[in-house]
């Protein structure tokens, strides 16, 4: 069995390490590019939403280099993705591929139809459950570590001294990540991370423009498909901060609620006055997230969502009262197959003048005394 | 005190329901006109630009009515039936007419949620009284009274294979059924599928029923179909689905697909519905593939033109004809 799965940012580093300790095969789509692109686009239905177009990229991708099980998740609505894996399902079967596809459905109280798929993708015969949890602890210590390096690399890109520097560190750590074998290589590497950072050469006493980035999950973990947003910023002196982290979704959304920890729910109450209920997907947490940041005193946000994705453009049409009520600036960037890099890079070039541009406005006020 | 009721989205599913029920609770219901230009004109600028047609009309609607009453019904449908959704933008819809018209009366939105069970139709009721600070008896006279009145709308739809509209006079009373006109038909059978909020709006679905009509077309829409059959329907697909109009949309197109014989179908969908993105291809797919029934794939939004939609519609009707005259002068021999 050799088994694929679609990409999102860094996901796939945890996903391999789980399987492949369980001894399956992974064959890894290769890295979102605009060739998977114009494969998804051209095979979809015309006004699905991006991430469908990418997953069904990837997923032609992958099985011309062997694969033969994809491995998907569902959901049971109203976001569209939960019908993702049954529409790619037939899709590719139109187009002639031989594959079997393992949807992982969230249990509605029937636990053992998704123990069932587990096990059937866990090679049941080799591996007893105590195999599965250490690869499960494996994978997970690798998220929780991506994750790491992730926000520091956001922290340090906009005051690096030598461009490009921070991120051939961050690339050469995720790289060690990967091929990490156990816990204890693991154990050592999270040690490490902070003296690695922070021998970067930095300007001091920079205090850079802050944003915040918030939106629909896929887009904002995927750097090919927000046409890596957050490296972009950071060359422009920005410093970055995400409040959707992969760690935070699977705490939230897998864990059993007595577990859980109350802080998203907390979060969830700011979205209140504006969206007063649950809408699928990430649009109440993006109205919630807009206003912790404003309360954080950010400088502004950028609002991400794929063209014609329902939860967030509710959430969209919360932005302006926002923008009132709390002060604070908010693009939103809605992407699409056509997205196109030199528009975007302008977008955001005029968007950070404007916020730097805040800053010193206030920062003059401040010190005429006005 | 009057009420404001949109002529939009779920007024086409339960307008019998809720002006008994305001009626009984002795509220004045006043109605949105029919969508027109300046509705639609109204909505586009009001809301927010990448919502769908439908959800904009009703802020069109909304903007007709707020100065007209004192309160305007806009409810949260979240579910209509157990264990599904209508769709993201249903959920926030109290939401987002709040957030993009800031100075509107007062909004009347009670929550409607079937996802855990049908009874939670007395909840949403009773949660209308306490609001409106009406006793529990009374409530349940209206609720009785307007549940009658739901059940005599859905039956006469499916009985008479009518569209709402050809149920109501101008006061939006039921018609007697005797006065129903008789239907000429020319035998070519289309399957007219969307949602009902799309396809029974004149305005927005470009008069696409009349013109059917018009032309004898014997109509089937997902409204004339009883539940249990697209209950048989919907068991083709490999996946339950989790939107209650994607559903009905291909539980009716399996059952007649596979059932009896259809000449044709007709999908209208909004641009940019995301459900719909979905269940469109499915849909397609089966149809073309499968069953090779000829299908039309009609994308509304608020730029499309009439006279290109007219042509498309009679290209379609003549592929029909064509196919029937074909099949009814196949000598028996081959």
């Amino acid at each position: 069995m050799k088994i694929t799965f679609p990409h999102m940012g860094n996901i796939y580093i945890p996903l391999k390490t789980i399987f492949e300790s369980l001894g399956c095969e992974v064959i890894l789509p290769p890295p979102c590019s605009k060739k998977t692109l114009e494969l998804g686009v051209a095979y979809s239905p015309e006004f699905a939403c991006l991430p469908l177009k990418i997953n069904i990229g990837n997923f032609i991708e992958a099985l011309e280099k062997g694969a033969d099980t994809i491995v998907m998740a569902g959901g049971v609505g109203p976001c569209r993705f939960g019908y993702y894996g049954e529409v790619q399902k037939e899709i590719l079967k139109d187009l002639g591929f031989n594959f079997e596809m393992i949807i992982l459905e969230p249990p509605q109280g029937n636990f053992i139809d998704l123990l069932n798929k587990i096990r059937l993708i866990t090679n049941r015969n080799n591996n007893g459950v105590k195999d599965l949890i250490k690869a499960i602890r494996i994978g997970w210590k690798k998220a929780l570590l991506l994750d790491e390096i992730e926000k520091q690399l956001f922290k340090y890109r906009p005051r690096e001294r030598c461009k490009g520097q921070t991120e051939k560190v961050y690339n050469s750590l995720v790289k060690e990540i990967l091929n990490a074998k156990c816990e204890k290589e693991l154990a050592l590497l999270e040690t490490q991370i902070h003296d690695v950072f922070s021998n970067i050469s930095v300007i001091k006493n920079l205090t850079p423009v802050k944003v915040g980035i918030v939106g629909e999950i896929y887009t904002v973990l995927e750097p090919f498909v927000n046409l890596n947003i957050e490296k972009q910023l950071g060359e422009l002196g920005v410093e970055v901060y995400r409040n959707i982290y992969i760690t935070d979704w699977v705490r939230e959304n897998l864990l059993p609620s007595f577990i859980r920890s109350q802080d998203h729910n907390i979060m969830l109450k700011l979205a209140e006055p504006y969206i007063n209920c649950f809408v699928g997907g990430h649009g109440q947490e993006s109205v919630a997230q807009i206003i912790n940041f404003s309360k954080m005193g950010f400088d502004g946000v950028i609002h991400l969502l794929p063209f014609t994705c329902m939860p967030e453009i509710v959430a969209k049409s919360a932005i302006p009262r926002i923008n009132q009520e709390h002060h604070i600036p908010v693009m939103t960037i809605v992407l699409d197959e056509h997205s196109a890099e030199t528009g975007f890079r302008t977008r955001l070039e005029a968007f950070v003048d404007m916020l730097c541009h805040n800053r010193e406005v206030k920062n003059n006020a401040v010190l005429s005394g006005n | 005190m009057r009420i404001g009721i949109p002529r939009a989205l779920f007024y086409y599913q339960y307008f019998p329901f809720w002006k008994t029920l305001f009626e009984v609770l002795r509220f004045e219901v006043v109605l949105s006109p029919p969508t027109n230009k300046e509705i639609l004109e109204q909505g586009t600028k009001l809301c927010v630009d990448d919502a769908c047609l439908p959800i904009k009309v009703y802020h069109g609607h909304i903007a007709v009515l707020k100065d007209k009453v004192d309160m305007i019904f806009v409810p949260r449908v979240i579910s209509i039936e157990p264990r599904k959704y209508i769709c993201p933008k249903f959920l926030g819809l109290p939401d987002m007419i709040r957030n993009s018209i800031p100075d509107i009366s007062r909004v009347l939105d009670t929550e409607l949620n079937l996802y855990k069970g049908k009874y939670n139709m007395l909840n949403h009721v009773l949660n209308l009284g306490k609001i409106l600070k009406i006793n529990r008896s009374r409530i349940l006279l209206a609720y009785y009274k307007a549940i009658k009145a739901q059940m005599k709308f859905e039956d006469l739809l499916i009985k008479k294979l009518a569209t709402p509209q050809e149920l109501f006079d101008k006061k939006q009373n039921f018609i007697l059924e005797s006065q129903l006109l008789k239907k000429h038909t020319n035998n070519i059978k289309v399957l007219l599928l969307g949602h009902n909020y799309n396809i029974y709006d004149d305005y927005i679905s470009m008069g696409l029923i009349r013109k059917l009509r018009k032309n004898k077309i014997d109509l089937i829409t997902t409204e004339m179909v009883e539940k249990k059959y697209i209950t048989i329907g919907s068991k083709q697909l490999s996946k339950d689905m989790f939107w209650t109009l994607g559903e009905k949309t291909l539980g009716t197109a399996f059952y007649y697909l596979e059932n009896s014989k259809v000449d044709g179908v007709i999908h209208v969908a909004s641009f940019g519905c995301g459900p719909d993105s979905l269940v469109g291809e499915i849909l397609e797919k089966k149809t073309k593939k499968q069953y090779k029934v000829p299908i039309l794939y009609l994308n509304l939004d608020e730029h499309a033109g009439e006279s290109g939609f007219n042509t498309r519609i009679e290209a379609f009707l003549d592929v029909l004809e064509g196919r029937k005259y074909l099949e009814d002068n196949l000598s028996a021999h081959g």
